[in-house]
C-alpha cells in the first residue's frame, strides 16, 4: 500500500513536472547545434560501413545508433 | 559467410532510423561510396549509394544499394579451408512519415550471398517533446536468415544439398537525445537482441589436442539461442572557434558470457570555407565467451565449443582521419551543396587468448617446416587498413 503511494505521488510530481518544464536551450539560441558539424553522423553512407567493419569482428553488438535525435532544430 | 548479416542490417537500420529526427524530416541527399578493407589476409571492396527524398511535407524516403566483393584468405580460412572469392549484395528500403512532434519509420533491408540470405523489417517512433530539447526514441526489428554451405564439387561451387539452417533475430531498442546546453547534446540507447537458431559458422572448426604434441579439428558446437545488452551514451560539444569534440561509450553483455567495452573520441575542424577535416580514436575489449578455447583439452570435451577469435578475449584500436572538400556548382542550382571526401582508418586488434595456428597446422593444408607445438605458437594480431571514398550531393 505504501509503495502504491509512493509511486502516485511520485508519478504526480513528474506529470506536474513534465508540463511545466520550459525550454532552457530557446529556439534562436540552437545555432550551433544546427550547424553540419554537430550532427552525429555527417556521412551515414560511411558511418555504416564502418560499424559494419567493427560488428563483424567484435562480440558485441547493439546500441551503436547516434540516439534517434537531432537537435530539434526546426 | 563473410560477415553475420543481420549485424550489418541492424547497422542500416540504425542509419536510417537515426536519420530520422522526430519532429523534423532528414535532408534530401544522395551518397555515392567506395570503400576498401585489407587485413588478416582479407580484401573487402564494393560500392555503396545511399538516396534520401522527401514526397511533400510529411514523407521521406531512403534506398541503399550496397554490395561486398570480398577476396579472402583469412586465418581461418588458411587453417582449415581453401582461399575464395565471394559477393554479396544488399538492398534497403525505408520510409518515414512525420506527424506534428513524431515520426514514425519503417523498412525492410534484404541481403543475398552465395550461402547466406537475410531479410530483416524494422519500425521506430520518434517524438520530440520538451520544447524540442528532448527526443526519445523506441525501435524494434526483426530479421529471417537462411544458412547454407558451399561445397566444391568438380570445381564448381554449389550449395550442399544436405545442408540448410535458419537463423531469427529479434531487437528492441529504446534512445533519447537531450539538448544540454546551446552548445551541447547528449544522447543514450539501450538495445536487446535475441538470436535464435543456427548461430556458429558452418565452415569455422575448433582445434583439440590428441596428445601433448598432437593436435586435431571438429566442427564448432554453438548454442542456439543468444540475448545480448547493450547501453551507450555519446555526447557532443561546440567549441567556440566552430569546432566539435564528441565522446562515445558503450557497455555490452551477454548470455555467452562476452563483456565489452567500447570509447572513442572524435574531432571535427573546419577550415575555410570549404574543408572539414575530423580525426576520430576508438578502441574496444572484450572477455571471452564462456565456451571458448583456443584449443580444447580433447575431443567432444563440452557441449558448446567455438574458435571464432570474434569471441576471444583481446582489444583493439582503430585510429583515422576524414577530409572532406565541400562546393557549389553554379550551373546546377538545384544541388545546394555537394561534397567529396576520403577516409583512412589503421586498425590494429590484439588477441590474448587466440593463437596463430598457421604455425603449427600450417597453411592450406601444408604443414610448417618446423611445426611449433600446439598451445605454444605466437598470439595472433591482425592489422588492417580501411579506405573510403565519398561524394555526397544535398538537394
Amino acid at each position: 500500500m505504501r509503495i502504491r503511494g509512493l509511486i502516485l505521488i511520485t508519478l504526480a510530481v513528474l506529470s506536474a513536472g513534465c508540463s511545466s518544464i520550459e525550454p532552457w536551450v530557446k529556439p534562436y539560441d540552437r545555432e550551433n547545434l544546427a550547424d553540419p558539424i554537430m550532427s552525429f553522423s555527417r556521412a551515414p553512407i560511411s558511418q555504416d560501413f564502418l560499424d559494419h567493419v567493427f560488428e563483424s569482428r567484435e562480440g558485441s553488438r547493439g546500441a551503436t545508433g547516434g540516439g534517434g535525435g537531432g537537435c530539434g532544430c526546426n | 559467410m563473410k560477415f553475420p548479416h543481420t549485424r550489418l542490417a541492424a547497422f542500416v537500420i540504425t542509419c536510417f532510423v537515426g536519420a530520422a529526427h522526430a519532429g523534423v524530416l532528414p535532408e534530401d541527399r544522395a551518397d555515392l561510396l567506395y570503400f576498401r578493407y585489407d587485413g588478416g589476409g582479407v580484401e573487402i571492396t564494393g560500392p555503396s549509394v545511399l538516396v534520401r527524398k522527401s514526397i511533400g511535407e510529411h514523407v521521406s524516403v531512403a534506398a541503399n544499394y550496397y554490395i561486398d566483393m570480398v577476396s579472402s584468405a583469412s586465418i581461418d580460412v588458411e587453417t582449415t579451408a581453401s582461399p575464395y572469392e565471394d559477393e554479396r549484395t544488399q538492398g534497403s528500403l525505408s520510409m518515414d512519415f512525420l506527424h506534428g512532434k513524431s515520426t514514425y519509420s519503417v523498412g525492410y533491408v534484404t541481403s543475398d550471398e552465395s550461402d547466406y540470405t537475410a531479410k530483416t523489417l524494422f519500425g521506430s517512433i520518434s517524438h520530440d517533446m520538451f520544447g524540442d530539447l528532448t527526443t526519445i526514441s523506441f525501435g524494434y526489428k526483426e530479421g529471417q536468415n537462411e544458412v547454407f554451405r558451399n561445397v566444391i564439387i568438380d570445381d564448381v561451387k554449389i550449395n550442399d544439398p544436405t545442408f540448410a539452417e535458419e537463423m531469427n533475430s529479434k531487437s528492441f531498442s529504446v534512445s533519447i537525445s537531450q539538448i544540454i546546453t546551446k552548445n551541447m547534446i547528449m544522447s543514450g540507447q539501450y538495445e536487446v537482441i535475441t538470436d535464435e537458431g543456427f548461430l556458429r559458422s558452418p565452415y569455422r572448426q575448433i582445434r583439440f589436442f590428441v596428445d601433448p604434441f598432437t593436435q586435431d579439428t571438429q566442427p564448432e558446437v554453438y548454442p542456439n539461442t543468444r540475448s545480448s545488452n547493450a547501453a551507450s551514451v555519446r555526447a557532443k560539444y561546440f567549441l567556440p572557434y566552430r569546432a566539435a569534440i564528441d565522446g562515445m561509450y558503450r557497455f555490452y553483455t551477454d548470455t555467452w558470457g562476452v563483456v565489452g567495452h567500447t570509447g572513442e573520441l572524435g574531432y571535427v575542424h573546419p577550415l575555410g570555407g570549404h574543408w572539414i577535416f575530423e580525426a576520430r580514436a576508438r578502441y574496444y575489449t572484450q572477455t571471452k565467451a564462456d565456451f571458448y578455447e583456443d584449443i580444447f583439452p580433447r575431443a567432444d570435451y563440452a557441449n558448446f565449443m567455438a574458435r571464432d577469435k570474434e569471441l576471444a578475449t583481446y582489444d583493439a584500436v582503430t585510429a583515422g582521419l576524414t577530409a572532406t572538400y565541400e562546393f557549389k556548382i553554379d550551373r546546377f542550382p538545384w544541388l545546394a551543396k555537394g561534397a567529396l571526401s576520403l577516409r583512412y582508418d589503421y586498425m590494429t586488434v590484439n588477441y590474448d587468448d587466440f593463437r596463430d595456428a598457421r604455425f603449427s597446422l600450417g597453411i592450406f593444408g601444408v604443414p610448417p617446416e618446423d611445426p611449433l607445438q600446439p598451445g605454444t605458437e605466437p598470439l595472433y594480431k591482425l592489422n588492417a587498413n580501411i579506405m573510403q571514398l565519398y561524394i555526397s550531393a544535398y538537394f
